[in-house]
């Protein structure tokens, strides 16, 4: 970015963490930093574990060996659910099919976390709600239903229901990759302006120009580890490793 | 009939075409192997898949099986009316006559039928939500005994609680009877049991993964998205099975007959005791199931009205 943040507390740090599904080893020895207020952003070919890189920080996959902290929680030694649950109040995913509720409206998706998981009053979160719905620009849809909005517009509530929970850490995992190019837009701006009031973002994402204009940090993983990582401006434009330009040239 | 059409269609292609065309056609194909015994192979599997998902539907209760019954039972009338001795009453007067005492013993079998389901749902829920626990005794456990329940004879069921519950139990120096009707509800609310266990351990599943995800990631419980994410949703998908078991309960509560309850068979095998003429019994069997139809047909018709639209939501 242009202007230069001062430098923050790390909030997220992974150290050499490894993980695998049966035989098939996904994260080998992948280390990572993120400073609070930072935006990182993933990217790298399909199956190179950017999405299970971001469902350990959260704690829905459990890690082999290595560390992974996020702000006070040591996410690697998280057994009981109580202690995974108190992470996931202040790390919020948002996934690539939007996951909504589809028994619940647009308004009833985003109040129901902070109702039932927060135990927060029914009328603040009501409010905090109809305020996320209209950030997203999605004010008059507060009534619809999953099923009676476009991609776009749910992917829109979704981030909205994540904020609503008012977490430390947003993770994005390639949120628009289901998208349509011209709801693609819409969905990116709200990241944008997300990133813009200083939320901690980790996105795992294919926009290579998204992710030049808005990561402090760019990391390239292929096959389970972090072949590179650098300022945007850096890993763009003067990749150091071949493997980095490779993919770059496919896809710039 | 599926079968036959592919053979059909063949033979009025190769009909309709000049031969010549039939040829050039086969020669240009890439693969010449592969192709003709696959394409009808690929087709056979296709059309089988569609008429299975028709036959759901085809084997419902359909207004055709109603004029068949009524056909059926006035058949059933005649016959009886001809071989009726001269001063016999009418067939159709004597069952009349009956129809009070048979429609008591017809409520007999629907106050069975809504206890053996209400009990064997309660049960059933919490038999199916122990198959999806996360602890390994509980799931096998209940995952036996809803397998066993399931797989069971119904009337097997029904012996075992005849005979094994007691007439009576005694309870703090009171004496409470065990009627044979309660214990048949019983008997047959263990298969419903297992059937709903099922169930609610199919509509749990098939609930994509994604939603537990997204739910565990905003720090809901287990417990929470159970009951409040992934349980709401299942309701429609185990509407239609569960209304569809309850049609074929309904049809089985006749089974208490065999152990003396005295519901509509049982009644309507006393009521041609007492009429002893040989010649109704086509008649009032052909009655009692014109009774069960016209009680189950509305119901069969809801289930798939309510698939239908459920299917167009999903």
């Amino acid at each position: 970015m242009i202007d230069a943040k001062p430098p923050s507390e790390p909030i997220v740090v992974l150290a050499d963490v490894h993980q695998s599904f049966g035989d098939v080893e996904v994260l080998k020895g992948v280390s990572m930093t993120v400073r609070k207020g930072g935006v990182a952003c993933i990217i790298g070919p399909s199956g190179s574990g950017k999405s299970t890189l971001l469902r350990c920080i959260n704690g829905l996959v459990p890690i082999e060996s290595g560390t992974i902290r996020v702000a006070q929680f040591e996410v690697h030694k998280l057994r009981s659910d109580e202690e995974k649950i108190a992470l996931r109040k202040e790390v919020s995913m948002v996934f690539q099919q939007y996951n909504l509720f589809p028994h619940k409206t647009a308004l009833q998706n985003v109040m129901m976390a902070p109702i039932h998981v927060l135990r927060e009053n029914e009328r603040e979160v009501r409010e905090r709600a109809i305020a996320l719905l209209t950030k997203v620009g999605l004010a008059e849809k507060q009534d619809a239903y999953p099923g009676e909005l476009s991609g776009g517009q749910q992917q829109r509530v979704a981030i909205a229901r994540s904020l609503a929970m008012r977490p430390e850490v947003m993770l994005f995992d390639e949120v628009t990759a289901a998208l349509d190019p011209e709801t693609v837009k819409e969905v990116l701006n709200t990241i944008r302006e997300l990133a813009r009031e200083g939320m901690t973002c980790i996105i795992v994402t294919h926009e290579m120009r998204f992710a030049r204009e808005i990561a402090d940090q760019v990391h390239f993983t292929d096959g389970g580890k972090i072949v590179e990582s650098g300022p945007p401006a850096e890993l763009f434009d003067r990749p150091k490793i071949e493997r980095t330009r490779a993919f770059l040239s496919q896809i710039l | 009939m599926s079968r036959m059409s592919t053979p059909d269609v063949v033979a009025r292609n190769t009909a309709t075409h000049p031969p010549e065309r039939a040829v050039s056609h086969t020669a240009t194909k890439p693969v010449p192997h592969a192709l003709p015994v696959l394409l009808p192979s690929a087709l056979h599997v296709v059309r089988g898949a569609l008429d299975e998902r028709r036959v759901g539907a085809r084997w419902r209760l359909q207004r055709a099986h109603g004029v068949a019954l009524v056909a059926a039972f006035l058949l059933a009338c005649g016959v009886a009316e001809a071989q009726a001795a001269a001063n016999d009453p009418s067939i159709l007067a004597t069952l009349w006559r009956w129809t009070p005492l048979l429609a008591r013993g017809f409520v007999f079998n629907l106050a069975i039928s809504f206890l053996a389901m209400s009990i064997g749902t309660l049960a059933g829920f919490f038999l199916g939500f122990a198959q999806i626990s996360l602890l390994p005794p509980v799931r096998k456990g209940a995952s036996f005994v809803t397998h066993f329940f399931r797989n069971a004879p119904w009337l097997v069921l029904l012996f075992y609680c005849m005979f094994l519950l007691p007439f009576q139990v005694t309870l703090f120096g009171y004496t409470i009877p065990i009627p044979d009707w309660t214990k048949a509800t019983l008997g047959l609310a263990l298969p419903v049991m297992a059937n709903v266990s099922e169930i609610v351990r199919g509509a749990v599943q098939s609930i994509p993964t994604t939603q537990w995800e997204a739910s565990a990631s905003l720090a809901f419980s287990r417990r929470q998205t159970l009951w409040m994410i992934i349980f709401p949703q299942c309701i429609k998908r185990m509407l239609p099975p569960w209304m569809n078991l309850y049609a074929i309960l309904t049809m089985a509560t006749v089974l208490a007959s065999i152990v003396g309850v005295a519901e509509m068979m049982t009644l309507t095998q006393r009521a041609l005791a007492a009429e002893n003429r040989p010649g109704l019994l086509l008649a009032f069997y052909s009655y009692v199931l014109l009774w069960f139809f016209a009680y189950c047909y509305p119901i069969a018709r809801w289930t798939v009205r309510l698939e239908a639209r459920y299917a167009v939501n999903q």
